[in-house]
């Protein structure tokens, strides 16, 4: 036996995957063997780490150094300096704006305020390894409940706990498995619901990827407590990474027999298997995904009968969401107080959110439920970059809500989300700084759900047509007076009559947006301007004849020959021909072109106030 | 599957394979590997402190590395870090003199005067 010296491990998350971390991997080992010390030192793909901003990012142990923005070309470097010599590289480590070296992960403010239960293991055991689950307490849970423990207890404990639905729902687990357990019936199902797909999110497909056991041993739970004997992870097809792990680790518990029959000498059995989806958004909705399953269309269909009393093929099934069940085994271990301990009186526990947008730590992070948003972005997540403004954050993705600067103060739970007109939603988190034009971005969102739809309630099908058309037609600059008031007719309208999740939340992002942000609408539509100079019709560049050397670069490179004037007379852009490809903007050697907001021609109503 | 008992089984033995990675351990032994140290063979004796801690089975103790100590004339220096206890700096260590470092200090808790370089608390 020959004992290793050091573990590396590399971030093989998606982020980091596809900033090459792989091709890093690859390169290490051939250093290593080019040094001969292959056999003393370990190098194990691990899970997302989180600050998936400084991707590729690895970790050195038992020095537990942190790596980041590492390249191929540094790992000669790094082999040679840290490997062999026992320097371990500082220009390749984390550092603030004081140039301020931070050589261990504990000290970097972006780990600070977190709390890991569910990422807990993510980024540090190597998910293809059941023993490396084991040896951080895997399955220990299970073990105890299935010794200990009857199907009330456990469901008692999980009510204790507090723990609400990760989903989004954040319906009580413990009453859902209540329902599902007070179900009389010969066979009944669990469903991990892994179809992940709001834009900007990607808590799950990160647990599932970094630790697939923790979230098998927690469906587990659940099937014990329901009585269920089968389960399902549905996964999207876009997943494929965490669809392979979660196959080998379902392979992987079946060897130990912690898959089976008589799981732990009792009268438990239980299996698991993957379905894999076509990635349509309206298949996170329960009943749809449900639907899918069975291999029919997947659509929703109106509840009662909610699942926990007829589900897959009629039977009583137990749908959690990737997180609820992640956090479960710890619950177990560490106790229900312990989880209730954390978040504010409603909201217990920890939640896990995706940063993304304009801030600088965009990345998977977990904090205690009661945090406010200005913690999560602004100490989190670093702040917004560039010297920018912080302008909105849209919580919940596309059925979630955009929130202000007035709202930064607000706690994350359930409850105060909502009364702010947002939600916890699954927890993508997406930062806007003031660049951005709410009016685009709430046409961003509507048309991704009005795609999503899937066309079984009018309300939804039609009205998000006809609410997008109205958001092209504002953004395009030919909004109308009243334009405003229909979309909120529309949006109440939708909300109300459509069966399910989808239907009901879409209208979220401009209802949201009209709530806090009316004056962008009305410039866009009364004035015909976009503030931000992001709606490309409703805004114009402009030449600066002071700043302008007459040196015709940019009329060269004008690919419509819109600009005209010579040397001495400077040159101008005819606005109508002008197609706002921003060309002349960047060749101008002393930058002289500039976006100005409003049309830039024919004035609407014969002033000249608006021409830049 | 069938008890917990087996189950801990498993995680002892999955533990310690991990153990790199937590930072429990007794003794840590530090080998310096600067130009100098390389050059008077401090891989050679990295690979028997290595070789000796994983033929004894010694699960408590941790094998590192650090750059120059600034002791070139005495290379290859070893220190011997140890929670609540002196921290003990070895030099002019051979293989040879490594393993009986590994057998007297380590195990038996004894500091091998001989090769001493100096002891700070």
């Amino acid at each position: 036996m020959s004992l290793k010296r050091t573990d590396i491990l590399i971030c093989c998350g998606s982020g980091c995957v596809s900033a090459g971390s792989l091709k890093i991997k690859a390169k290490l080992i051939d250093e290593l063997k080019k040094h001969d010390i292959s056999d003393e030192i370990n190098v194990i793909e691990t899970g997302c780490m989180g600050p998936c901003d400084y991707g590729p990012v690895m970790m050195v142990y038992p020095e537990g150094v942190f790596y980041r923005n590492v390249s191929v070309d540094d790992v000669e470097e790094l082999v040679d300096e840290h490997l062999l010599k026992g320097r371990p590289l500082k220009r390749l480590m984390m550092q603030d704006v004081d140039d301020k070296v931070y050589t261990k992960v504990s000290e970097i403010p972006f780990y600070k305020k977190q709390i890991k239960v569910a990422l807990a293991n993510c980024g540090y055991i190597n998910p293809d390894k059941i023993e490396e689950y084991i040896a951080l307490g895997g399955y220990e849970a299970i073990g105890k409940v299935l010794s200990e423990y009857s199907q009330q207890d456990t469901i008692d404990v999980v009510t204790k706990s507090g723990l609400r639905g990760r989903g989004g729902g954040g319906f009580p687990t413990g009453r859902k498995w209540q329902f599902c357990y007070d179900q009389k019936a010969d066979y009944k199902y669990v469903i991990c619901n892994a179809d992940e797909g709001d834009p900007g999110a990607f808590m799950d497909r990160s647990i599932l990827e970094g630790d697939p056991h923790r979230v098998l041993e927690g469906m587990m739970l659940a099937a014990y407590a329901i009585g269920a004997q089968k389960g399902y992870f549905y996964i999207r097809a876009e997943y494929p990474l965490a669809i392979s792990r979660i196959k080998k680790a379902i392979v992987q518990a079946h060897e130990l027999g912690l898959l089976g029959e008589n799981i732990f000498g009792s009268n438990f059995c239980f299996d698991a298997e993957v379905r894999t989806g076509a990635g349509a958004f309206v298949c996170g909705e329960e009943t749809a995904l449900i639907s899918s399953i069975e291999g029919r269309r997947g659509i929703p269909n109106a509840k009662p009968p909610f699942p926990a009393i007829s589900g897959v093929w009629t039977s009583p099934t137990d749908v959690n969401n990737v997180e609820t069940l992640a956090d479960l085994s710890t619950i177990f271990t560490k106790g229900p107080d312990w989880f209730a301990g954390m978040g504010t009186e409603t909201s217990k526990g920890t939640k896990v959110f995706a940063l993304t947008g304009d801030v600088k730590n965009t990345g998977l992070v977990e904090v205690p439920m009661g945090v406010t948003l200005r913690e999560l972005i602004f100490e989190v997540g670093g702040g917004i970059p560039n010297g920018k403004r912080f302008k909105a954050v849209q919580l919940g993705g596309p059925s979630g809500g955009c929130l202000t600067e007035d709202h930064l103060d607000t706690k994350i739970d359930y409850e105060s989300l909502k009364a702010a007109g947002a939600m916890v939603g699954s927890g993508g988190v997406i930062v806007m700084n003031e660049d951005n034009c709410m009016v685009n971005i709430a046409k961003f969102f509507l048309e991704f759900t009005m795609e999503e739809s899937c066309g079984k309630c009018i309300p939804c099908r039609v009205g998000l047509k006809q609410m997008y058309k109205i958001m092209e037609r504002i953004t395009s600059g030919n909004g109308k007076q009243g334009d405003i008031e229909e979309l909120e007719r529309l949006g109440k309208n939708i909300c109300e009559l459509s069966l399910c999740g989808l239907g009901q939340t879409a209208p979220n992002p401009v209802l949201s947006t009209i709530r806090y942000f009316r004056h962008e609408y009305e410039s866009h539509i009364n004035d015909k301007s976009c503030k931000t100079k992001v709606c490309l019709p409703l805004m114009h560049f402009f030449i600066n004849k002071d700043k302008c050397i007459g040196c015709g670069l940019c009329s060269r490179k004008c690919p419509v020959s819109c600009i005209l004037g010579s040397r001495d007379e400077k040159y101008f852009i005819t606005q109508e021909d002008c197609i706002k490809c921003g060309n002349c903007m960047e060749v101008c050697p002393v930058s002289a072109i500039s976006k100005i907001a409003g049309v830039g021609y024919k004035p609407i109503d014969d002033s000249d106030s608006i021409y830049g | 599957m069938k008890t917990l008992a087996e189950l801990r089984k498993i995680r002892e033995k999955a533990q310690q394979e991990m153990r790199l990675r937590q930072s429990d351990n007794r003794v840590k032994i530090v080998v310096g590997m600067g130009t100098s140290g390389i050059a008077m063979g401090a891989r050679e004796v990295m690979k028997t402190i290595m070789e000796e801690v994983a033929n004894r089975n010694l699960t408590d103790v941790l094998v590192t590395q650090t750059g120059e100590k600034g002791l070139s004339s005495m290379e290859p220096v070893i220190d011997v870090v140890e929670e609540g206890k002196q921290t003990v700096t070895y030099g002019n260590i051979s293989p040879e003199k490594a393993r009986k470092i590994v057998a007297e200090h380590i195990v038996n808790g004894k500091i091998v005067n001989d090769f001493v370089v100096t002891v700070q608390s």
